[in-house]
C-alpha cells in the first residue's frame, strides 16, 4: 500500500496539468474561432505571424 | 428546472424569477436596441471595422479575404473569424467600411457591415469563459474524487479508508468551493426575495453532504458523499453551460440581426450631402434619399419626384407616387429618383419607434408564459425539501439518533437532487436548436420552442411573407412583338422593380429590344423615348393616360396609339406551398391577413388553397384578430415581416419573420429565418413539438429515478455507491434521450 504515497500524488499532478493546460488554452482565445483554425492549418502558405 | 429560475449569468433579475414570470423575455433583442440609438460609426473615426461575410466556406476564402484586405490602404490587420463568418479589420483613420465591401467584392467575396458596437458582447463571451472554467475544475476534482471512492466501495477499510476520504475531502471541498458558486449566488437571491427556486435544494444538498460527510470522516465513518457532492456539481454545472450556450447562441443571433442594419443618412449641408449618424439628424434637418435607399426618417418631401415602396409598413404591394409636399415615413424604400425629405421626426420620435409603443402593449403572451421547466421547478423544489426534511425527522424521533437522522436527509437530498432534471430542458433545447439552425431558423428567445410546439392556428402575413415583395409579370401572352421590344427598350436600365421584372420577362422570351434613341428615365413615372419620331412612354397610368386599375400595372403608349397594360402579381416565396401543407399535415387552421387589396389577396389565397383570408388589415387589425382568436383559446403563431406585422408578432402566442423583414419584426418575433425559402416554418413547428416530447419523456425518466431510489434514500440503505450510480444513470439517459432530437 506504500505505493499509494507515490501514486495518489502523481495522478493529481497529472490532472492537475491537465487542468492548468484546459485554463490557458481557454485564456488565449483558442476557442474563439474554433472551425476556422481547423482549416487554416490546412492553408499551403507558410504563416510568418501566427496571431 | 435552470432556465430563468437559475442562472446568474442570465441579464435577467436573477434567482427571484424561479417561482414566478420572468422579467423580460424580449431581454435578448433589447439590449441591440437600447445601444441603436448611440452608435454608428463614420469613416472619420478609426479602428476597427466589422463585416459579415455570409458565403465563406473554405480555407482558400479565409486566405483569400485577408490577403485582399492587408492589400488595401489604411488596413492594418484583417482576421477572418470563420465560426462566426466574420472578418474583424483594424483601420486607420479614414477608411469607410464601404471601400473593404468593394475591395471584397472585386476579390469575389460579398460581404455586409456589421454594426461592431452592437456585437461587443459576443465578442468575448466572459460568463460562458467563466462557467467553463467552472465546469473544468468540477470535472477534474470529480473523476479524481470517483477514482477513490471507487477503492472505498471496493472494500477499503480503517486507516486506508479514512486517509481516501480525507483525501477526497481535500480536493472536493475547494472544488465545490470554487464551482458551485453560481448556485449559491441564485439561491441566495432566491432565499433574500422570500422565495425558492431550484438552486436552494442544491445547495442545501451540497453544503449539508459535505457538512455530514466531514463528520463522518472525522469519526472514522463508513460514508462520505464527497463524490456525490462534486459529481453533483459538474452534472449541474454541464447543464447549466448547455443552456447557457443556447441562450448566448440565441443572443448573438439577435444582435448580428440588428448590427446589420447601421443607422446613417445623408444630411444636406449646403446642398452637399455628408453621411452622419442618424443620431445626428434633428428635425427640420434635410436629408438626401437615394433611389433603392430606405428612408431613415419621418419627413416631408421638400424636391424630387420618385415612387415609394411601403410594403414593409403597410403591405401594398403597388408602389405609390412621391413628389414635393408628401409626407413619408421611416422604413419606406425610394424606388427611382433622389428625394430632399425635411425630417419631422427622426430616432425615437419617428413613426417606426411609435410602433413600438403597440408592441408594448400586445407584449402579454410571451411575459405570461411560464416554461415547463419553471412549472417543473415549482412542484419540484418545496416537495423535496419537506421529503428530505420529513425522512430526517422521521429517524431522529424513531431512533433518537441526530447523526443517523442527519446523514438520512443528506442522502434524501442528493438522491432526489435535479441533475437529470437540470439536463432535461438544456439538452433538449441545445439538440432542438442545433437542428433549427441548420435549417436556417435562428432562434431568438429561450421559451419560443416550447410556445411554438403548442400552436393550433397559423397566421400568415401575405406580402414580403408569403411573397418575397417583388413583382412578376403576370403573362405576356397576347402581346404584339413589336410592343415587347419597345417595353424592353424602355424597361432596361432603369432600377425600377417593375421595369426590371418587366424587361426580364421579355428577354426570357427573346425579343431584343427595339431602337430607341433620347431615352430618359422620369423619376417618379417611368421612362420616355422616341422612336422614329414619336414619342413612348413607359410608366404610370396617370401619366401616359390610361384607366387606374386595381392590379400592379405598368403602361407602355406609343402616342397616338391606345396604351398597352402589362399587370405585376408579387411573386410567391419558395416554399410557401410546402410550408402550408405541412402546417395542415401537422394539424394546423392556416389563415391569412394582409393590407393588401382585396382582389389581389383573394387571388393569391385562391392560387396557394387557404379559404381563410382576409384583406386591407390595419396593423391594429392584425394584433387585435390575433388578440380575438387567442381570447376564444386558440393559440396562435403569427408569420410576418412587415411594420405593420409587428404588434401581431408580439401578440401571438409565437411569432416568426424573415430575415428580410424589417428589424422592428425581427425584434418581436421568436425566431428569424434565414434564408429566402419559407419552408422551414411547418419544420420548426414539427421539430419544436418533437423537443417538448422530449422534454416530457425526460421529466418522466428524472421522476422515475427518484421514485425507485427515494424510498431506498429514506430507508437508509442509500450507499454513496448507489447515490453515484442513479445520478449518473439518470443524466446519462437524460442526455442520450435529447439527442434523438438531433
Amino acid at each position: 500500500m506504500e505505493v499509494l504515497a507515490y501514486l495518489i500524488p502523481i495522478a493529481l499532478f497529472l490532472g492537475g496539468l491537465g487542468l492548468a493546460a484546459f485554463y490557458w488554452a481557454v485564456k488565449t482565445d483558442q476557442f474563439d474561432d474554433p472551425e476556422g483554425d481547423a482549416r487554416r492549418i490546412l492553408d499551403e502558405e507558410y504563416d510568418d505571424k501566427p496571431r | 428546472m435552470t432556465d430563468a429560475a437559475t442562472d446568474p449569468y442570465d441579464d435577467r433579475d436573477s434567482g427571484v424569477s424561479g417561482l414566478g414570470v420572468s422579467a423580460c423575455p424580449a431581454c435578448a433583442a433589447t439590449p441591440a436596441a437600447r445601444a441603436a440609438a448611440a452608435r454608428a460609426r463614420t469613416a472619420e473615426e478609426a479602428g476597427r471595422i466589422m463585416l459579415s461575410l455570409p458565403e465563406i466556406h473554405c480555407a482558400a476564402c479565409i486566405n483569400g479575404v485577408e490577403k485582399a484586405l492587408d492589400a488595401t490602404p489604411g488596413v492594418t490587420s484583417a482576421r477572418v473569424n470563420f465560426t462566426l463568418k466574420r472578418v474583424t479589420v483594424e483601420t486607420e483613420p479614414g477608411v469607410a467600411p464601404a471601400d473593404l465591401i468593394g475591395v471584397l467584392e472585386r476579390a469575389g467575396y460579398v460581404a455586409h457591415e456589421l454594426d461592431a458596437s452592437v456585437l461587443s458582447m459576443t465578442e468575448t463571451d466572459k460568463a460562458g469563459r467563466d462557467l467553463l472554467m467552472r465546469l473544468a475544475v468540477a470535472g477534474f476534482a470529480a473523476m479524481n474524487v470517483m477514482l477513490l471512492s471507487v477503492a472505498v466501495w471496493s472494500g477499503a477499510t480503517d486507516a486506508t479508508r479514512d486517509m481516501f476520504h480525507w483525501i477526497s475531502a481535500a480536493i472536493a471541498i475547494p472544488a465545490v468551493v470554487f464551482s458551485g458558486r453560481p448556485f449559491y449566488v441564485s439561491a441566495w437571491g432566491a432565499l433574500k426575495h422570500g422565495k425558492l427556486n431550484m438552486d436552494v435544494p442544491i445547495t442545501l444538498a451540497i453544503v449539508l453532504a459535505i457538512g455530514t460527510s466531514l463528520y463522518e470522516t472525522a469519526h472514522s465513518g463508513h460514508h462520505a458523499y464527497f463524490d456525490a457532492a462534486i459529481a453533483l456539481t459538474f452534472f449541474l454545472l454541464s447543464g447549466r453551460y448547455l443552456d447557457h450556450r443556447t441562450r448566448a447562441a440565441a443572443r448573438s443571433a439577435a444582435e448580428e440581426l440588428a448590427a446589420l442594419e447601421v443607422p446613417r443618412a445623408l444630411l444636406l449641408e449646403a446642398g452637399t450631402p455628408r453621411e452622419v449618424a442618424l443620431a445626428e439628424i434633428a428635425p427640420g434637418d434635410i436629408v438626401l434619399v437615394r433611389p433603392g435607399g430606405r428612408m431613415p426618417v419621418d419627413g416631408e418631401i421638400v424636391s424630387g419626384s420618385s415612387e415609394l415602396d411601403r410594403g414593409l409598413l403597410t403591405g401594398e404591394t403597388a408602389p405609390v407616387f412621391a413628389g414635393p409636399g408628401q409626407r413619408v415615413s421611416a422604413g419606406e424604400v425610394n424606388l427611382t429618383g433622389p428625394l430632399e425629405v425635411r425630417v419631422t421626426a427622426a430616432g425615437k420620435d419617428s413613426s417606426l419607434h411609435r410602433m413600438a409603443d403597440l408592441v408594448a402593449v400586445a407584449e402579454s403572451a410571451k411575459n405570461r408564459y411560464t416554461s415547463l421547466a419553471d412549472r417543473a421547478a415549482g412542484l419540484y423544489a418545496p416537495g423535496v425539501h419537506i421529503l428530505s426534511a420529513l425522512a430526517g425527522l422521521g429517524w431522529w424521533l424513531y431512533t433518537g439518533d441526530l447523526r443517523l437522522a442527519l446523514n438520512i436527509a443528506a442522502a434524501v437530498l442528493i438522491i432526489t437532487c435535479p441533475c437529470a432534471l437540470g439536463l432535461a430542458v438544456p439538452a433538449v433545447t441545445t439538440a432542438a436548436s442545433g437542428r433549427l439552425f441548420r435549417k436556417g431558423m435562428l432562434i431568438k428567445d429561450g421559451t419560443a420552442l416550447e410556445r411554438l410546439a403548442e400552436v393550433d392556428t397559423v397566421l400568415f402575413d401575405k406580402t414580403g411573407t408569403l411573397t418575397l415583395g417583388a413583382p412578376q409579370v403576370a403573362s405576356l401572352d397576347g402581346y404584339a412583338a413589336p410592343d415587347l421590344a419597345l417595353a424592353r427598350a424602355l424597361a432596361e436600365g432603369s432600377a425600377h422593380p417593375l421595369a426590371q421584372s418587366l424587361s426580364e420577362a421579355i428577354a426570357g422570351l427573346g425579343v431584343a429590344p427595339a431602337e430607341v434613341t433620347d431615352r430618359r428615365e422620369v423619376p417618379g413615372y417611368g421612362t420616355e423615348a422616341h422612336v422614329a419620331g414619336q414619342r413612348v412612354r413607359l410608366g404610370r397610368g396617370a401619366w401616359v393616360g390610361a384607366p387606374a386599375r386595381d392590379v400592379t400595372t405598368t403602361w407602355l403608349a406609343v402616342d397616338g396609339a391606345a396604351p398597352v397594360a402589362f399587370s405585376f402579381t408579387d411573386q410567391q416565396r419558395a416554399g410557401a406551398r410546402a410550408a402550408i401543407a405541412g402546417l395542415r399535415e401537422a394539424g394546423l387552421h392556416v389563415a391569412l391577413v394582409s393590407g393588401d387589396t382585396a382582389p389581389a389577396v383573394a387571388r393569391f389565397a385562391a392560387d396557394l388553397g387557404i379559404e381563410d383570408w382576409t384583406a386591407e388589415v390595419l396593423p391594429e387589425g392584425k394584433a387585435a384578430r390575433v388578440a380575438a382568436l387567442q381570447g376564444a383559446g386558440a393559440r396562435v403563431l403569427f408569420v410576418g415581416d412587415g411594420l405593420n406585422d409587428t404588434a401581431a408578432l408580439t401578440a401571438a402566442h409565437a411569432s416568426i419573420s424573415p430575415a428580410s423583414a424589417l428589424d422592428a419584426a425581427r425584434v418581436a418575433s421568436d425566431i428569424v429565418l434565414l434564408g429566402e425559402d419559407i419552408g422551414p416554418v411547418s419544420e420548426a413547428v414539427t421539430t419544436s413539438r418533437r423537443a417538448v416530447k422530449r422534454i416530457r419523456e425526460n421529466f418522466h425518466i428524472a421522476t422515475w429515478y427518484n421514485v425507485i431510489a427515494v424510498p431506498i434514500a429514506i430507508a437508509g440503505f442509500a450507499t454513496p455507491l448507489v447515490a453515484a450510480l442513479a445520478m449518473s444513470a439518470s443524466s446519462i439517459t437524460v442526455s442520450l434521450n435529447a439527442l434523438r432530437v438531433r
